[in-house]
């Protein structure tokens, strides 16, 4: 097994130059290169990671001495393990992108810095209040900013121009509120001679991470799932109920497929043409504009006592416990990254929506959005946009919470007897965080 | 070596077969030489079988560690959260019921699809091929594919139904009936690979037999019942172990398909293992499930030594 | 004479009815596959006949994830996994089956424990000891705890013993030693197990996910199966025609080796008696 031995040894080897690499790097010359790596949650294909490649690489043009190391570590919720898992065995990385949400595990593990401690001209103050509001509701905790807004998203609601003609409906209007969304799909669903619908009004899709949209529902009725710390929740408001209720009477109307539905197949559905109007984020919008052979209208999410709608996708965090010059230069790549150009750049190229006013000011996403203005619903909603569920012990608290909306949508559960057992649950997991 | 009747017939009794008629020097070095053969599988083994089995346990009885609260001894409470969550008693359920649907769903379907193609059918290669396609398409990107059969209404199995004027379903989206979708791919998967060991015992029954039994005037059902299945007995034995251990370690498809739901429905035991240990990072839970696991594991390979020293003889 | 025996029409019909149906059932995904992968993703859902062909979806995923580097990746930690334990099976069930040495019987049924255990159920501990090693996220890490297998220790020794002693004894007074008997003796006549059992072991490590999904994190390390499911991730909705494009990428080279050693697959399981 000459190949086996070859190859612990090389290991043995790169293991002994990564030791002396994070020896020396608490002194770095200028001759000597200064390595950033950076997890990426690789959860969309491949083109992205070019552009990452890319802005990587012209980072290194104008700052010699310094490379930047992308680590393409799966979904988010494998980026964020495999990120603590390095930090644990004492190899932390520089930065990384990862869920929002995750802003409480990562305090919690004591993992990341505070970006307001990294700070100190003038200038970068300006840089960190210049991001939409929304956007920073997630990325501050007990006062301090410990994330930068990145690819962030926010799900809106699409509808086919089409059918919305030939059901009589104005084309160029979504619907305004929960009650027009209702009535819009009663009209929008068609059925064949036997009984089975061809076309079905609206789908709100409901399986895996059930929560986020529904979190659009519960923002719009005028209630928060959680407390502004992340340790307590609100699962079992009789608010919470009645949009719960809603989404469940959409189906029972018969206007949207009974059972779960899914996320990947939704925007399929839609440009299969089974569906008038869909749910989805923003971030489907350059898939679904490049394959409908049909007009489509993009608008927010339908509103109750208010429009709403939550937030989601990722921010940037740069860890504790590496050099300080580090810790500089990964501030420096962050800003660079978060520029206004390069900002507008990557929202035109992914669909996440642009992070800040500054982007939306520049020249080409003026041209973008003159051009296709749906891309402007998703910054228009954020006033309204609150944060997705963020909580101690995410991952768990919204496992429970998923699986009593799945209960209930799936009707094994009444609503009020699924959201209570949810709240119970929560709580169980939280108790020990007060 | 020495000159001996072979009388290790037998896996476990053969030590006391045979007098000793090596020299003590003789039989030091055929141990340290058997035991320098033995060492890296050994190694191997013990290192990640063995070894992590009595760490699982230890572990198991202490807190998992937290940035501020160090892991401490707390006993038996994991395994008192995990009887106490009803999660846990619905995944052992559904393990249960998924391994009662593709267990003996999988081994007849293997053994009927090796029947046929031992025959004289036409189109025997292509159907031997089409039967072990399953084989080598990896579950991860098949999963993907049946998404697409299951999907409601434009989803193969829907447009096929249609034309029986049935409408369309929500395979797996709905309770009923997402782990019986999950259980058809699993018997998808299974039989195809199974088949190829049936058909190998298959091939080696002799003709004669079947001749003989003709000229009895025995019909086939009774060929099959008195000669075929009997002879068939130490296959479907492995076939059976195989088929319990990949009902316990099959998670790829429900990854893919259903993350467990909707609401755990098709959630099993491995598959909350992994979510505690490396989504949740709650190393005491999960070490318990593995317990669990670990036992129902052996139990089941208890039981199959018992019926194998009974029934079949490995020689 | 046997005429009496010989099947009736009606039967031979209902079993080849059957067994077509049957074939057509378990053939249906990798036909949808090769449907979709040839045709625009207009047609991913529709069966119409004269619909455009198309190569398109596999430039597209070969260009979506960097699959030459996975296939690299499976590769090597086939070879590494499936001759690794070749060798140490062998030695470890030659060992079993003619050496008699205190606590063989105990060690020989320690060792059958893991046959219902694979290392992957315990893989919360496993990988705190690849992490130990400093193995984590290398090809090797993934490969380490399959390079011996209960499985095929068992199957080697059940087929060791069958070995008539005197060609072993002939084998010795010629002057070989253990190795030179266990390799110009045992392992020929053996060759159709290895066949049989190395075919299994590269379809199921060619496709094997759960663990390597864990240990790895990067494009250098991860395979094929691992690079699909981060590729064919649903997040941004599901791609049909590149996934299938991939996954018959992906597969071809089993699915044509399969096709090409078909008889001698069947053959050499028939031989190697597997039971």
């Amino acid at each position: 097994m000459t190949n086996i031995t070859r190859r612990t040894a090389m290991g043995a080897a790169a293991g002994l130059a990564l030791a002396a690499g994070l020896t020396a790097s608490t002194a770095v010359s200028a001759q000597q290169a200064m390595e950033l790596r950076f997890y990426y949650p690789i959860a969309v294909s491949g083109p992205i990671t070019k552009i990452i490649d890319g802005y990587a690489a012209d980072f290194e043009k104008l700052n010699p001495g310094v490379k930047i190391k992308p680590i393409y570590a799966g979904d988010y919720v494998q980026t964020i393990g495999k990120a603590l898992t390095a930090m644990k065995g004492g190899d932390t990385p520089e930065m990384a992108i990862l869920l929002a949400a995750d802003i409480i595990t990562l305090t919690d593990e004591n993992a990341v810095v505070a970006i307001d401690d990294l700070i100190k001209s003038d200038a970068d103050k300006a840089w960190l209040g210049g991001f939409y509001p929304g956007f920073m509701e997630n990325a501050k905790l007990g006062g301090k900013t410990y994330a930068i807004p990145f690819q962030r998203s926010t799900p809106v609601l699409y509808w086919n121009k089409d059918m919305f003609k030939e059901a009589g409906l104005d084309p160029e209007k979504g619907p305004a509120n929960w009650q027009e969304m209702m009535d819009f799909a009663k009209k929008l669903t068609k059925k064949d001679a036997s009984g089975n619908v061809t076309q079905w009004g609206v789908q709100v899709p409901t399986d895996g991470n059930t929560s986020w949209l529904f979190t659009g529902l519960t923002t719009a009725n005028g209630v928060r799932l959680v407390d502004p710390e992340g340790k307590k929740t609100n699962f079992a408001d009789p608010k919470v109920v009645e949009s719960l209720q809603y989404l469940i009477d959409l189906s029972k109307a018969g206007v949207q497929p009974p059972g779960l539905t899914s996320w990947g197949t939704t925007p399929k559905d839609f440009l299969e043409k089974k569906l008038a109007m869909m749910w989805t984020t923003t971030g489907n919008l350059t898939n679904i504009k490049g394959n409908a052979t049909f007009p489509f209208g993009v608008a927010m999410l339908p509103a109750k006592a208010n429009f709403g709608a939550p937030t989601g996708g990722g921010n940037f965090y740069i860890f504790k416990n590496i050099p300080a010059e580090k810790q500089k230069m990964a501030l420096e790549f962050v800003k660079f990254m978060t520029t206004p150009e390069r900002a507008a750049e990557w929202s035109i190229a992914t669909g996440y929506v642009a992070t800040s006013q500054a982007a939306y000011d520049t020249k080409v996403m003026k041209d973008y959005i003159a051009s296709f203005p749906q891309a402007a619903v998703a910054r228009d909603q954020l006033k309204y946009a609150v944060s997705e569920i963020t909580v101690h012990e995410g991952q768990r608290v919204m496992k429970v919470f998923n699986d009593s909306l799945q209960a209930a949508i799936t009707g094994s559960k009444p609503a009020k007897t699924a959201m209570e057992d949810a709240q119970r649950d929560a709580e169980r997991i939280l108790k020990d965080y007060r | 070596m020495t000159h001996q009747p072979a009388a290790d017939s037998t896996a476990f009794a053969a030590s006391a077969a045979g007098p000793a008629r090596q020299s003590p020097w003789q039989r030091w070095s055929g141990s340290v030489e058997a035991w320098l053969l033995l060492l890296p599988s050994v190694v191997l083994l013990a290192t990640f079988t063995h070894i992590p089995i009595v760490a699982t346990l230890i572990d198991s009885f202490y807190s998992t560690p937290r940035p501020n609260r160090p892991s401490r001894f707390v006993g038996l409470r994991n395994y008192e959260d995990m009887v106490a969550d009803p999660l846990f008693w619905k995944v052992m359920w559904n393990n249960a019921v998924y391994a009662v649907g593709t267990i003996p769903l999988s081994i007849a379907l293997a053994l009927a699809m090796a029947l046929f193609v031992n025959d004289r059918i036409p189109g025997r290669g292509f159907l031997r091929m089409a039967y072990f396609t399953p084989t080598v398409l990896p579950m991860i990107a098949v999963a993907n594919i049946w998404l697409f059969f299951y999907t409601p209404d434009y989803g193969l199995l829907d447009q096929v139904l249609r034309l029986f004027g049935v409408g369309a379903t929500n395979w797996l989206g709905m309770q009923e009936t997402a782990l019986g979708a999950i259980i058809t791919v699993a018997v998808w998967k299974e039989a195809g690979f199974f088949m190829i060991f049936y058909l190998a015992a298959l091939q080696q029954i002799p003709p004669d037999l079947r001749e003989a039994a003709a000229i009895e005037g025995a019909s086939r059902w009774t060929f099959f019942r008195r000669v075929t299945w009997p002879l068939l007995a130490p296959v479907t034995l492995f076939v059976l172990v195989n088929a319990i251990i990949n009902a316990f370690r099959t998670v790829d498809h429900i990854l893919v398909m259903t993350h467990g739901g909707p609401d755990n429905a098709t959630n099993v035991l491995l598959l909350m293992i992994y979510e505690t240990g490396f989504k949740f990072w709650d190393q005491g839970a999960a070490t318990a499930l593995t317990i669990v696991l670990l036992a129902v594991l052996s139990g089941l390979a208890l039981f199959q030594f018992v019926v194998a020293s009974r029934r079949v003889h490995y020689q | 004479m046997s005429a009496a025996y010989r099947p009736s029409t009606g039967y031979r019909t209902a079993t080849t009815i059957a067994a077509w149906v049957l074939g057509i059932l378990w053939l249906s995904p990798l036909l949808y596959a090769i449907w979709t992968a040839f045709h625009p993703a207009a047609y991913s859902t529709r069966f119409v006949l004269g619909a455009p062909l198309t190569l398109e979806n596999f430039v597209r995923a070969w260009h979506a994830a960097p699959f030459s580097r996975y296939f690299f990746n499976t590769t090597i930690i086939v070879i590494m996994i499936v001759g690794a334990q070749c060798v140490l099976c062998t030695l470890a069930a030659f060992a079993f089956a003619r050496s008699k040495f205190r606590g063989r019987d105990i060690l020989f049924s320690l060792v059958l424990l893991q046959l219902m255990i694979s290392p992957d159920i315990l893989a919360v501990v496993n990988y705190r000891t690849i992490r130990a090693l400093g193995a984590v996220d290398t090809l090797f890490g993934v490969a380490l705890p399959y390079l011996t297998s209960a499985f095929g220790i068992f199957l080697l020794r059940q087929t060791f013993m069958t070995v008539p002693r005197d060609l072993e004894d002939a084998a010795r007074i010629e002057g070989c030693g253990t190795l030179g008997v266990l390799w110009r003796v045992y392992v020929p006549l053996a060759r159709p197990v290895y066949l049989a059992y190395g075919l299994v072991q590269v379809s199921f490590h060619w496709n094997n996910f759960l663990w390597p999904l864990i240990i790895t994190n990067s494009v250098e390390t991860r395979p094929l199966t691992v690079g699909l499911s981060v590729f064919s991730s649903v997040d941004q909705g599901i791609d049909w025609s590149v996934i299938t494009a991939a996954t018959l990428m992906t597969s071809g080279p089993l699915l044509v080796g399969f096709l090409v050693f078909q008889r001698q697959f069947v053959q050499s399981f028939m031989r190697a008696g597997i039971r």
